[in-house]
């Protein structure tokens, strides 16, 4: 059951986005469509369950001292192969991430679980948490991404729903951002208290 | 939880095992993804060429040309037709006076120095408000602000704002500047450097 809870808390009782507030710079940034806020979530669901694995596997073999490089050290060469892989294979969503990619190696959600649970976990334990974490952060963006580009121009993952006329241009930028952040949130706490 | 010693030879091995494997990984992902990152571009490109020229046989080597007035070089794609004769040019152009800074982009010319479609490649404006360049300036139901199938030496290219003849984006006119100015750089250099050596095909262009 211990297990289970490792893999479902990051959803929404320690949900990355909502309650830890962790990662706010690409969650604001890329979230613009559905497919964006998707694209990143599960780009960094993948770093993170293969840094918390190798974490929690070579934690006891690193000195106290260094452990902080060689943690970003590992978590920069899986940011640095799905950057590669996503320029190989799906160019297009690279190019809409762009900066983005690489700057997950300094997204506090990462090197938040490697050190708050991976150095202290078993890889069982640390793979679920990584997993659940990165499936958590997916879903935040995702719905985040789809209530933006809905209002913004009319659309839920490339698909008109109504004319980008009456879009509100808005929620497509920065502010919208904020905005709507800040009502998922609310939203998210009301959940939580009941 | 029994961690190894803080001694100077651990941190010492302990970092230099962790960045060797690490090396080694990103190697090796390298070497994979070298050709279909390489493809990846090709085809970008490839597809950004067809959209914005006449329909062609062979493309010709690209060229890079500096402009004489300083700027950025300009790179070249001649394009033919089965008969070898130039029935196009795609010039890549840029400029830094975007409102989020640098706008690259591929315009295609006919050889009378006509636009024939243009292809933004790479833009930070903002969405909704300069992004729409990528579709406003090949609009052909507002000729006003269209483009295509005009001769910029032949117009007044300019922003309606400024007393040209082109209709500037609303409330982007940063961007809609920007974008007729680098359009322009394409032209000028197109003239400079191809009309002489072509002068039959391209009389119309000339200003």
């Amino acid at each position: 059951m211990n297990q289970w809870k490792n893999f479902t808390k990051g959803f929404i009782k320690e949900n990355p986005t909502f309650t830890l507030l962790l990662g706010m710079c690409p969650t604001l940034g890329v979230t613009t469509s559905a497919i964006n806020g998707m694209g990143m979530g599960l780009a960094t669901a993948f770093v993170l369950v293969m840094s918390n694995m190798v974490i929690s596997i070579v934690r006891n073999g690193i000195p106290d001292k260094v452990h902080i490089p060689s943690y970003i050290v590992i978590i920069a060469s899986f940011v640095t192969v799905v950057e590669l892989c996503m320029q190989a294979y799906t160019p297009s969503l690279y190019k809409s991430l762009g900066i983005f990619i690489p700057l997950i190696v300094v997204n506090c959600i990462v090197l938040g679980r490697a050190e708050a649970f991976a150095s202290k976990n078993n890889v069982l334990s640390s793979v679920l948490d990584g997993l659940g974490m990165g499936l958590g952060f997916t879903m935040s963006l995702t719905l985040l991404g789809a209530i933006r580009e809905f209002l913004g121009s009319g659309k839920i993952f490339g698909f008109q729903i109504y004319s980008d006329h009456y879009g509100i241009l808005l929620f497509v930028l920065a502010p919208g951002a904020f905005i709507v952040l800040g009502y998922l949130m609310a939203i998210i706490n009301k959940i939580k208290k009941a | 939880m029994a961690t190894k010693k803080d001694s100077f030879l651990n941190m010492v091995l302990v970092l230099f095992l962790v960045t060797f494997f690490s090396a080694a990984i990103l190697g090796f992902v390298y070497n994979i993804t070298k050709a279909p990152i390489e493809k990846a571009a090709e085809k970008t490109q490839e597809a950004a060429l067809k959209a914005i020229l006449p329909e062609f046989n062979t493309l010709g080597k690209s060229q890079m040309i500096a402009p004489e007035d300083g700027g950025d070089s300009l790179e070249f794609f001649p394009a033919y037709n089965k008969s070898k004769e130039l029935v196009g040019m795609a010039v890549k152009t840029t400029t830094n006076k975007g409102f989020g800074g640098l706008i690259e982009m591929m315009v295609g010319f006919k050889p009378d120095g006509n636009i024939f479609g243009y292809q933004v490649l790479k833009h930070q404006e903002t969405p909704g408000l300069g992004a729409r360049m990528t579709t406003w300036f090949k609009d052909i139901t507002h000729p006003k602000r269209n483009i295509i199938g005009k001769n910029p030496g032949k117009i007044n290219f300019t922003v309606n704002k400024d007393g040209g003849d082109i209709d500037a984006m609303t409330a982007s006119t940063i961007t809609s500047r920007a974008f007729l100015e680098a359009v322009k750089r394409a032209y000028k250099q197109y003239i400079v450097s191809f009309a002489a050596n072509n002068d039959s095909n391209l009389k119309g262009g000339k200003q």
